[in-house]
């Protein structure tokens, strides 16, 4: 299945990349063999297998319902690229 | 007598009998990458200053008579995708170029807690997405063997520092092959555990479930003694495995008589180097003649790894990465609009061409239209995969494989051609998408680079395999023979 620079140029967008002309085009071209190569897995009937989201057995790992000590909130605002009275500043939402 | 060419444990008897001290040792390692890095360039930050402090503790222990560990002192280089409170931590990327994170990874805790110095950063392909080390957003690191040559990737910095001397041991990460490849690629031992059995809390993700921290090592003591420090459950990391602690330095025998080990013949049909497989024939026959039994087996879904590997990885990642949005750290390129768009060139500006394109194809997995024909067919593929490792395991010990495909390859060659990047991952990546623990170990050279031996075994049972890698090192000479720099 091919895709189009329209359909790479969607997937940009929900992934919030804005690519240039040239970008797109060179994602496409790209995007377009890896997907061929891909489609080897087509050959394998997997009807009756089951996914492996994980390799380990685990499902629902849950702490003790226990205050733990965590980073102060200076700390974690010091990395932030635009800071204000203790919260992150982002542009205009609405 | 040469510092930086020891090993941890030689080191530490000639700390514990006071010959050296650790701030000797210390400033003879930044004396040493002071020397070649601008030839390597494999670390990105420096930490010297920090490294003497705690090597300083560290004398003071000792000739109060206290005892210290096997790592106390020993300088060691960390992947840049590992945080360290208080010292920048970029994952290779631009987007990061500013992040100096509030807290260490769990594993730096440990290390620093059996008195291990940080020596500093060490490069990666950005996000760890990368077979070279050319997908740093800052520079190429180069081979020590050959500086033309790439050092392998993503944590192409870990393994040359620690073949160019600039470190004694490192950390990197492996999610396809990332510790293995550059490993084979630099002529060290290099080990990727089993999933769970080092707690991932404070490495950058990049593909969940297949990421594993792991150490790099001049010869396989030193790997058991890194392994010792780093493993163990964490409550922090929901994934990381309740085990029982043990000593892998116990494995450490030289006897593989009676092991039976594999060797999968899809590892080594078209598209391995013949100098290269025949080197692996030839640490067949080495380990044979120790008394193991050694065949050839089968893993028949080999040929759909890759696929089933990037549809994974890559969905992953789309999701992982989703969370750089110049919001709470990291550099944020102002638009002229609204939120969005201070999203899009934030995102736009900070990721590199690489990262862009396994997001967009891990975003094209996920879509709704597409989710099942790719990635849950993906998932399903890899119990497949899974399961013939299952099959294998029940009748070796442990299976046998080159590494990669070839020796380092000349910088550039493979940068216009994601897919030939991709195929020099053929050989490890199976093992993450089976969570099998697997170490690369020098098994000779080809045109004076150098080429790793891969073992892989059950999950959990790191010990054999630190045996048959110390057997066979202990009848081997590969790992005493260094870089001309």
């Amino acid at each position: 299945m091919q895709i189009s620079g329209k359909d790479v140029g969607q997937l940009a967008f929900l992934s919030r990349l804005d690519l240039t002309a040239d970008d797109l085009t060179i994602c496409t071209k790209s995007l377009n063999e890896i997907l061929g190569y891909l489609t080897v897995l087509e050959e394998l009937d997997t009807g009756a297998v089951k996914p492996a989201l994980h390799v380990r057995p685990i499902k629902n790992v849950l702490r003790e319902d226990a205050l733990q000590p965590g980073l102060e909130r200076e700390q974690v605002l010091a990395n932030g690229p635009e800071v204000e009275d203790g919260a992150f500043v982002v542009p205009r939402i609405v | 007598m040469q510092l930086f060419l020891l090993t941890a444990h030689e080191i530490h008897e000639l700390l514990i009998k006071k010959e050296i001290s650790a701030e000797e040792l210390n400033k003879a390692i930044y004396a040493r990458i002071e020397a070649v890095d601008d030839r390597i360039q494999a670390y990105i930050t420096r930490t010297a200053g920090k490294a003497l402090d705690q090597a300083r503790a560290v004398d003071k222990q000792i000739s109060n008579g206290e005892k210290v560990t096997p790592l106390a002192g020993i300088p060691i280089a960390i992947k840049d995708n590992i945080c360290t409170d208080g010292i920048k931590t970029t994952a290779g990327s631009k987007i990061l170029s500013n992040y100096t994170p509030p807290y260490s990874a769990t594993v730096v805790k440990k290390l620093e807690a059996a008195g291990a110095t940080i020596a500093g950063k060490v490069n990666l392909d950005e996000f760890a997405m990368g077979s070279s080390n050319e997908n740093s957003a800052f520079f190429a690191t180069r081979n020590p063997w050959d500086t033309s040559r790439v050092p392998g990737g993503s944590s192409g910095g870990s393994a040359a520092a620690v073949a160019a001397g600039a470190a004694v041991c490192s950390l990197g990460s492996d999610t396809g092959g990332s510790i293995r490849q550059p490993a084979s690629f630099c002529g060290v031992v290099g080990m990727k555990p089993t999933y769970g059995a080092v707690s991932r809390y404070g490495l950058i993700a990049y593909a969940s479930s297949l990421d594993q921290i792991g150490p790099f090592a001049r010869d396989v003591t030193d790997c058991a003694l890194m392994l010792n420090a780093i493993c163990g459950h964490d409550p922090l990391d929901s994934t990381s495995a309740k085990q029982r602690a043990m000593d892998y330095t116990s494995f450490l025998k030289d006897d593989v008589r009676g092991l039976k080990l594999g060797v999968p013949e899809e590892y080594m049909v078209e598209g391995i180097d013949p100098d290269v497989r025949d080197l692996v024939i030839k640490a067949m026959e080495k380990l044979e003649s120790l008394g193991a039994v050694v065949e050839y087996t089968t893993l028949p879904h080999t040929d759909y790894a890759l696929p089933t590997y990037y549809l994974i990885a890559q969905a992953e990642a789309s999701s992982n990465l989703a969370r750089y949005d110049g919001v709470r750290y990291g550099v944020r390129t102002e638009g002229t609009g609204d939120v969005m768009d201070m999203f899009m060139k934030t995102r736009s500006e900070g990721f590199g061409a690489e990262v862009k394109r396994r997001i967009l194809l891990g975003t094209y997995a996920l879509a709704a239209a597409n989710y099942d024909h790719y990635y849950l067919k993906a998932l399903k593929v890899r119990t497949l995969i899974k399961e013939d490792f299952v099959q294998a395991f029940k009748r070796y010990d442990l299976l046998l494989s080159p590494v990669s495909p070839t020796t380092a390859f000349p910088i550039g060659e493979k940068m216009d051609d994601p897919l030939q990047m991709y195929l020099s991952d053929i050989c490890t990546i199976s093992v993450n998408l089976a969570g099998m623990p697997g170490l690369s170990i020098p098994c000779g050279f080809v045109g004076g680079l150098p080429v790793g031996l891969q073992l892989i075994g059950r999950p959990f049972d790191e010990g054999t395999l630190l045996r048959t890698a110390y057997t066979f090192e202990q009848n081997t000479d590969y790992h005493k023979q260094y870089p001309d720099l």
